[in-house]
């Protein structure tokens, strides 16, 4: 085998930083590859396949030059893989999940670790699992039994949907940025909510939230110099795309002791000191409300969020997809959005807010459907984000359903209300008290304490570790919160997350639990967690002072 | 995490901020990544934003236009053009979506057995349902199923832990492009012409597109000494080639290879330590009755071969059609374990595809068998698609190749033709005048003129002097004589109004 370790080295050297300027400005996208000397290459059409090399990568072409395909036998060897994937870090299927797969086979599992709810149990919202179910047979809308098993507004409903998909319905492609029907019910929900409309240009369906902030971030992110700022503790999807598309990320402490808030003067200092360094800080990324501490924002904190990333000149990536699962009456969900038109900085701050179906109370995690809107973005940007979408060709067409049905759902006096509004006033109002469980439990027992959750569907509790669980963890090679977090997997059966693979403040230790368990198995959660934790507590002595 | 801040710049990162502004300027396409810029997606181009905009206002009636309808056939999108899904997929897809179906007394007057039990079983096997997050690779119940449809297909094994279902075929090159590409030094060999998500990728992933010439004398032919060529090439410039696509049956230009052709192209992967992406998401396609579909994976086994190979399949295309489910999958051979943790990771970063499309991309691999009760509709519905797909290729190419200076290659298989096409020398000054290549100002007048939307052949890479455009063959049986016509009249039209051949 030929291996790239044979390559002259006037090939890197060749490529000069003036060169490549000029490949750069003559690009016309598929454009021409006649700088490769080769039998055929000449005879290929004018354009040009070769990537842009920015001017930050030559020295990495130099490098590279040395570098071999191949090692130990394996061209695939994981030291010849992108670099940044190899760097990119996902905590929530890491290795507490692999070993409580592991300990499944012989003892139950509570799964606290992943927001899944349907996988604890929890069912689905039945209008709008009909009107899906409708969309996929469109064959029943004819058929004189259908009545007898859907309500009528199922039925006109999933008839309105279909003909908006046009011929096909959901069988064929989509625009890439989703169905226009269902982004102008999108843009009416906005309205309803927040009292001011964005443009349905501006409103692009995707495939769960996760998809949408991928796209961003990939360009956003130019080279290692881009910064955006990332709460701490944060949720993982955050670090790992970051790392994936070699930006850096710029943490940014929330502050426990109050509740999980953020402080602006803090963040002033952090993005001075960055750009002082030399990074561009391109974006501040806020998940509100939070993920994994369930804090929701008062309205006038999001006002001060958004004006201070206009005078920073940061684009706000608002991930506000727990939106929905708000527990405290007086603290009610304030989008970024609505903050924003209520601004100096309606008309000029860039803001990017995200939505899923995941996590709301139907909890629709595996349908994959989601949206973001772009606010005051660039519309040629906007066109790129168009054209990266489309390299996906479309969001999935049922996700995208789902989007439609619960951005507009049964109103009164239609069939369903009553059902659904009981549903999702059942679902909520049960989540609230498996909240309060949780948050009363953690603070009932010493050496933890959690700052109650508000919202979504996650604690963050704290866990003060006596200085033998520190050495103890220390000498088993584990990091403190992964070493309690596995001995509550071992004694309790209870798969959590560490606080770490979240990011938390130097020195503490914290895990992330969902409580989407039903309600008489988190019953059973806060027995056996109660139970493991005295006596880990007592396993590894006095307390230490945190 | 924290601990990061406090680590500070390293010095690389503190030399390459020097080049670039510090303080974040506005988001704009000169300061977003010019990678993102530079990738261009032709399916989804110019000309189709453009008969888009000429759709929207002939709904609107705006304006008139000499035409009455946007035909599209840009994009292989079947069931926008009239084809009916396959009702067996629908209906056991509609109770895993709606379970409670399943409790309901009617509900046997409305579903056959096969599909009520069929939906039972998913619904007890996968945890959750259609509602929950999935293993990010795809539901085991589901890869096992697929795997073992896999064996049936090849005769060889095929193992649930080498399968991972994707959101239709695309994810799984933007999985292997974003893990294989470090640096602009790397490429991958692509053919020429290719399908626009290849060259995309490699634009936004930052790798370089190494291309290989299909033979367009030979029914775009193989041949695997131009590959060499090609390769030692690209090495000879210090590139490093990680990879080789084959999209078989071909897009745009659906030939389907031999199995003697295929051969030779696992050993060649094989010999130069080549991933062999291997785009098989046409393998239902095929229309030349003395070919048939020998997949890559099946060829792997055969050679004993230890070639790397990615091996795609998808639900939207075949006689499934099921492009908005976004269903796939990729089965990825021959790589070390800890390669797949990776891909898992690269997989888990977006949680999961969608349920709804796994089972989709499930069904296809496992459709009734016979006996059960929905097993004759099944045969009937797809025989139907097929029949109807291959006519419809016939009239286009016999079509096509009617016309003055236009020559086509029999579709063998896929869902399009790729026609060349001689044009006026004015024609091409006109098009140069306007900085575009010849091609594409054929394709603009013809939208213009008849609402008929293909893409020019530029988007897809072509010989040099040569032009091309791919159209699909999808318009309904009905439809397909009218835009043979149309085209027929337009073509003339457009050589007289630019003097001639």
């Amino acid at each position: 085998m030929r291996s790239c370790a044979g390559s002259s080295p006037t090939a890197a050297a060749g490529v000069t930083r003036g060169h490549r300027r000029e490949q750069l400005s003559n690009r016309r996208g598929l454009a021409p590859v006649r700088s490769i000397a080769g039998p055929s290459f000449e005879s290929i059409d004018s354009d040009d396949f070769l990537s842009p090399v920015t001017t930050l990568e030559r020295d990495q072409v130099t490098k590279l030059v040395a570098q071999v395909s191949e090692k130990d036998g394996k061209v695939l060897h994981p030291d010849l893989l992108n670099p940044r994937l190899l760097e990119a870090q996902y905590a929530v299927r890491g290795e507490l999940y692999l070993r409580a797969e592991e300990l499944k086979k012989t003892k139950e599992i509570i799964y606290t670790n992943v927001g899944n709810p349907q996988a604890l149990g929890a069912k689905p919202l039945t209008f709008v699992r009909q009107v899906i179910a409708l969309c996929a047979a469109p064959f029943l809308l004819d058929d004189p039994n259908t009545p007898l098993l859907f309500p009528a507004d199922a039925i006109e409903r999933a008839k309105k949907i279909i003909a908006s998909f046009g011929t096909g319905g959901v069988g064929g492609y989509t625009d890439s940025r989703g169905n226009p029907m269902i982004r102008e019910e999108v843009a009416d929900f906005i309205q309803a909510r927040d009292g001011h409309r964005p443009s349905t240009e501006h409103i692009y369906l995707t495939d769960g939230a996760s998809a949408g902030v991928r796209n961003v971030l990939q360009s956003i992110i130019r080279n290692e110099a881009d910064a955006v700022l990332v709460p701490i503790p944060q949720y993982p999807l955050y670090s790992a795309s970051i790392a994936l598309y070699g930006g850096k990320l710029l943490p940014y402490e929330l502050d426990e002791a109050s509740g999980w808030g953020l402080d602006l003067d803090a963040l002033t200092r952090t993005v001075a000191a960055a750009r002082a360094e030399g990074y561009s800080v391109r974006a501040l990324v806020f998940i509100n409300p939070g993920n994994p501490t369930g804090q929701c924002l008062p309205g006038e904190e999001v006002a001060r969020l958004v004006e201070w990333c206009a005078q920073q000149r940061v684009v706000l990536l608002s991930d506000e997809v727990y939106q929905e699962l708000v527990y405290r009456k007086d603290r009610p969900f304030t989008s970024a959005y609505k903050a924003l038109m209520e601004s100096k900085y309606a008309q000029t701050a860039e803001l990017i807010s995200f939505h899923s179906v995941s996590k709301g109370t139907s909890g629709e995690c595996g349908l994959r459907g989601g949206y973001h809107v772009f606010s005051n973005i660039h519309p040629d940007t906007v066109a790129q984000f168009y054209k990266l979408s489309s390299i996906g060709l479309c969001p999935n067409t049922i996700g995208q359903v789902v989007v439609s049905t619960l951005c507009n759902p049964p109103q009164p006096g239609d069939p369903s209300y009553e059902l659904f509004a009981k549903e999702r006033a059942d679902e909520l109002a049960s989540l609230s008290r498996r909240a309060a469980l949780v948050s009363g439990a953690f603070n009932s027992l010493p050496n933890m304490s959690v700052v109650p959750t508000e919202a979504a569907m996650y604690a963050f509790p704290q866990v003060h570790m006596p200085l033998g669980a520190l050495a103890a963890a220390e000498a088993a090679g584990k990091k403190p919160d992964v070493f309690y977090c596995l001995a509550m997997l071992e004694e309790a059966g209870i798969c959590t997350i560490p606080g770490s693979g979240f990011g938390q403040a130097a020195g503490s230790q914290h895990f992330r639990t969902t409580f989407l368990p039903r309600e008489e198995v988190m019953e059973g959660f806060v027995q056996k967690f109660k139970a493991f934790h005295i006596n880990f507590m007592e396993k590894f002595g006095p307390k230490k002072k945190q | 995490m924290a601990a990061a801040a406090s680590r500070g710049l390293s010095a690389a990162a503190g030399e390459a901020a020097q080049l670039r502004d510090v303080v974040a300027p506005k988001l704009s396409v000169a300061t977003i990544k010019p990678r993102v810029v530079a990738a261009e997606y032709a399916v989804r181009g110019e000309i189709v934003r453009r008969a888009q905009l000429l759709e929207d206002e002939l709904q609107a009636g705006k304006r008139k236009f000499p035409f009455e309808k946007v035909v599209w056939c840009n994009i292989g999108n079947p069931q926008i053009l009239g084809q009916k899904p396959i009702t067996y997929f629908r209906q056991v897809l509609c109770l895993c979506e709606y379970p409670q179906l399943l409790d309901h007394p009617q509900i046997g007057a409305l579903f056959p057995a096969d599909v009520i039990e069929r939906a039972r079983v998913f619904l007890s096997d996968i945890p959750g349902g259609v509602g929950a997050y999935s293993d990010s690779a795809g539901a085991l119940v589901l890869r096992k199923q697929i795997a073992a449809a896999i064996e049936r297909r090849d005769g060889y094994p095929a193992s649930p832990d080498e399968i991972y279902l994707t959101d239709g075929a695309s994810p799984a090159v933007h999985y292997m492009m974003e893990m294989l590409m470090r640096s602009g030094q790397d490429a991958f060999l692509v053919p020429i012409p290719q399908y626009p998500l290849y060259s995309a990728t490699l634009t936004l992933y930052g790798g370089r597109l190494v291309p290989y010439e299909l033979d367009e004398a030979a029914g775009w032919g193989l041949n695997v000494d131009n590959l060499q060529a090609q390769l030692a090439a690209a090495q000879q410039q210090g590139l490093c080639v990680r990879g080789l696509v084959v999209i078989n049956p071909g897009n745009p230009t659906g030939q389907c290879l031999g199995a003697d052709n295929q051969a030779e192209i696992v050993r060649f992967c094989e010999q130069h330590g080549l991933v062999l992406i291997a785009d098989e998401v046409y393998q239902a396609n095929i229309y030349a009755a003395d070919r048939t579909f020998t997949s890559f994976k099946q060829m792997v086994r055969q050679l004993e071969s230890s070639a790397m190979l990615v091996s795609l399949h998808s639900t939207s295309k075949g006689f499934v059609g099921e492009c908005g489910r976004r269903g796939g999958y990729m089965e990825v051979v021959n790589f070390p374990p800890d390669v797949h943790e990776q891909i898992l990771k690269l997989a888990s970063i977006n949680l999961c595809p969608n349920v709804s499309g796994q089972i989709c991309c499930t069904l296809m691999m496992t459709p009734p068998e016979e006996g059960e009760p929905s097993y004759d509709l099944y045969v009937q519905e797809r025989d139907a698609v097929l029949g109807s797909l291959a006519r419809r290729a016939a009239t286009l190419v016999e079509g096509l190749n009617q016309l003055e200076g236009v020559s086509c290659n029999a579709a063998e298989g896929a869902l399009y033709a790729f026609p060349r096409i001689t044009l006026p020398a004015k024609a091409v000054a006109a098009a140069e005048a306007l900085g575009k290549p010849g091609d594409w100002l054929y394709c603009s007048e013809l939208l213009e003129a008849t609402g008929i939307v293909v893409v020019p052949g530029s988007g897809f890479g072509q010989a040099a002097g040569s032009l091309h455009f791919r159209t699909t063959f999808l318009p309904p049986e009905e439809d397909i004589e009218g835009v043979v016509r149309k085209l027929g009249v337009f073509h003339k039209a457009f050589l007289e109004r630019y003097g001639g051949l």
